[in-house]
């Protein structure tokens, strides 16, 4: 008699919940749904090229290697290596990142063969003089921000969510984030960063979708535009690979040293 | 030394021939000014301006999948006024094979170990290349055997060095030069087998969280010679290099702790005169994007120890060093550093200033200055101390 009588309250509880969903609640759950969709692709080789512009249309071009290898339940590692341009070919960058403790970074320097260890707080800074930050970079954790589901809208004729996300890194140079996430890929579709005075600095659009392995969306271009310079940089992926058989110790401070 | 590279070099070709597509070249080429304020202590360093002309190509071939590879990285350098300057060698000719838990190096190369930065005090594996700039971070290729072991608990790499570099020391006209002049055609060598006695190393090298370390030893001839003072049979006075076998403990250590990075090095030697100790620490610290700008502003200071005290060969006998780093983080990778190094013991003081920009994707522009003042005699630096010199280098890279 009792269980017959709890049965409804419990339902009642539950239904309430997922109706009375907070926009908080529904970012988070968003966001957690992405990040199962891209999960299990194990590791990942690219190549990048990145195009920089700036106001009056000079540009500059930068080539170089990534690759990334998924860790479970933490952040992705990744070493990035230079082509060009050709008075920095060879250097390489290699990120272990963590969600909420900081991320480990070693810098090699091939002209003095010297691995060294560079402080990781610096995640707002540009990257080699790009309108990307580190933290634009870097592995993306559901545990990373704070989300809050805003409005469900059409962008470019693709449905999606747009999600406002707040950094929980104390150094980062944002306030706030806005997505739009397809709904189909759960991917971003367009990134808004707003700065530490919460004005808008940069709009970044992801480009060209593919699917790789039946299963994962990568762009093929990724476009940040700042309002605030007018500068702009474009990068442009070529060669994805996955599921490459990568280790830990193709991520290790040995293999950084052999970078070429 | 020519028959280890004549066998090397058939070892690599022969590999190289049954690789299924060609390497790949990268390299620059530069032209180097320097000017000199003021004249030589030495008439025969006769000239205030310099040019040289340096071309380093570098050859790069891998595969297996990236597990094997060659590569080969010849410099020379063409001085205007300093014969010693003039000189060609072989920075990098190396076979490396990687395994899951080694690592196999057979040929010449440099090795860096190390993580202060105005003095690299525990770094022996190559010896310096002298005639290139007074930093000590040009480097002579090594030839050696290493095999690195890989281990959960850290890297083992071993060392067996055959052939020792003598170090160049710049020549009568050279500036930057001892006082009398170092003659290396007169070198001494503790050991009877000279440049071919078998130098041995060994290194442990690990991370855990923040704090990154290695300790190292090394047994084998000693890369900085003491210098002799001789008479030749005019009577003019000129210093021999005496290279002795030596015993080196060392280790090295770095914590990062955010934007503060601690940095520590210490050693012991025996064999080279006295037994002595010599240490190296200090800090730098990064101030990110300051005044709100792309700009890093980065601090550091150090001090350097050697227990030799006034007998140091060194230059770092008791010594504080501080500096600023520079970074404008812009398209141009544009960057300064500054330094000044100041004696405790005498008061001479040593001021460095670097700055690099990019100019266009191909070009680098790189100035430097070197400054002594009140260097006094008994100190290593008072043969340079009319030497200070500006310098612009301009280069091509491809």
């Amino acid at each position: 008699m009792k269980t017959i009588l709890i049965l409804p309250i419990l339902l009642t509880l539950l239904l309430n919940t997922a109706y009375a969903e907070t926009p908080e609640e529904k970012g988070l759950a968003i966001a957690n749904e992405a990040d199962k969709r891209d999960t299990g692709w194990t590791d990942q080789v690219a190549d990048m090229s990145m195009m920089l512009k700036n106001k009056q249309g000079d540009s500059s071009t930068r080539v170089m290697r990534i690759t990334t290898f998924e860790v479970p339940g933490d952040g992705d590692k990744s070493l990035i290596t230079f082509d060009s341009p050709k008075d920095i070919k060879g250097t390489a960058f290699l990120s272990h990142t963590h969600s909420l403790t900081p991320d480990d970074q070693w810098l090699y320097l091939p002209a003095l063969k010297r691995v060294k260890r560079i402080s990781s707080s610096n995640k707002s800074g540009p990257f080699v003089g790009s309108e990307y930050a580190y933290e634009d970079l870097s592995s993306q954790e559901v545990e990373k921000y704070k989300y809050k589901w805003l409005r469900d809208e059409t962008l470019n004729g693709r449905d999606s969510f747009v999600i406002e996300r707040f950094p929980q890194y104390e150094h980062s140079g944002y306030t706030r984030q806005i997505v739009w996430l397809d709904k189909e890929m759960y991917q971003p579709l367009q990134l808004e960063f707003f700065d530490r005075k919460n004005s808008q600095l940069k709009t970044l659009q992801f480009l060209d979708y593919k699917q790789y392995l039946d299963q994962y969306w990568r762009p093929g271009s990724m476009q940040m535009t700042n309002h605030q310079t007018g500068k702009s940089t474009t990068l442009s992926w070529t060669d994805y690979k996955f599921k490459n058989g990568l280790s830990d110790r193709d991520f290790d401070k040995n293999t950084l040293k052999r970078a070429r | 030394m020519r028959t280890f590279i004549q066998y090397l070099f058939l070892f690599l070709m022969s590999s190289a021939s049954t690789l299924s597509h060609a390497g790949e070249w990268s390299g620059f080429a530069g032209l180097e000014f320097r000017g000199f304020n003021q004249t030589a202590q030495d008439s025969r360093q006769d000239h205030d301006t310099n040019f040289s002309f340096v071309f380093e190509p570098e050859y790069y071939h891998e595969w297996d999948d990236g597990d094997q590879s060659i590569a080969f990285v010849p410099y020379v350098r063409v001085d205007e006024n300093d014969n010693e300057r003039t000189h060609f060698d072989i920075r990098e000719l190396t076979y490396l094979k990687v395994a899951e838990h080694w690592e196999l190096r057979l040929g010449i190369r440099k090795v860096f170990w190390g993580v202060t930065e105005f003095q690299h005090l525990v770094d022996i594996i190559n010896q310096t290349d002298l005639v290139e700039n007074l930093d000590t971070e040009d480097k002579l290729g090594q030839p050696m055997l290493n095999l690195a072991l890989i281990n959960d608990w850290g890297t083992v790499d071993l060392f067996v060095m055959p052939y020792f570099r003598e170090r160049y020391f710049p020549g009568t006209s050279g500036r930057l030069r001892s006082i009398p002049e170092t003659r290396q055609d007169r070198s001494q060598f503790e050991s009877a087998a000279k440049e071919k006695h078998i130098d041995l190393a060994a290194r442990y090298s690990h991370y855990i969280g923040d704090w990154d370390f290695g300790l190292s030893h090394f047994y084998g001839t000693s890369r900085d010679p003491r210098l002799l003072l001789s008479t030749d049979s005019g009577g003019n006075p000129f210093l021999i290099p005496f290279y002795d076998i030596i015993n080196q403990t060392s280790a090295d250590i770095q914590t990062t702790k955010g934007n503060m990075l601690w940095k520590f090095e210490a050693l012991h030697r025996s064999g080279q005169g006295t037994t002595y100790n010599a240490l190296a620490g200090g800090f730098e610290y990064t101030f990110v994007g300051i005044m709100d700008s792309a700009l890093d502003l980065g601090v550091l200071s150090e001090y350097h120890y050697d227990d030799r005290d006034e007998l140091s060969t060194s230059i770092f006998q008791d010594d504080i060093a501080i500096g600023a780093r520079l970074a404008f983080n812009d398209v141009q990778s544009s960057e300064a550093l500054i330094g000044l190094v100041w004696d405790k013991d005498n008061g001479g003081k040593f001021f460095n200033i670097e700055a690099s920009r990019r100019l266009g994707d191909d070009w680098l522009l790189e100035l430097q200055g070197r400054f002594f003042f009140n260097q006094k005699r008994r100190d290593p630096a008072f043969t340079v101390s009319r030497d200070d010199y500006s310098e612009l280098f301009l280069s091509y890279n491809f």
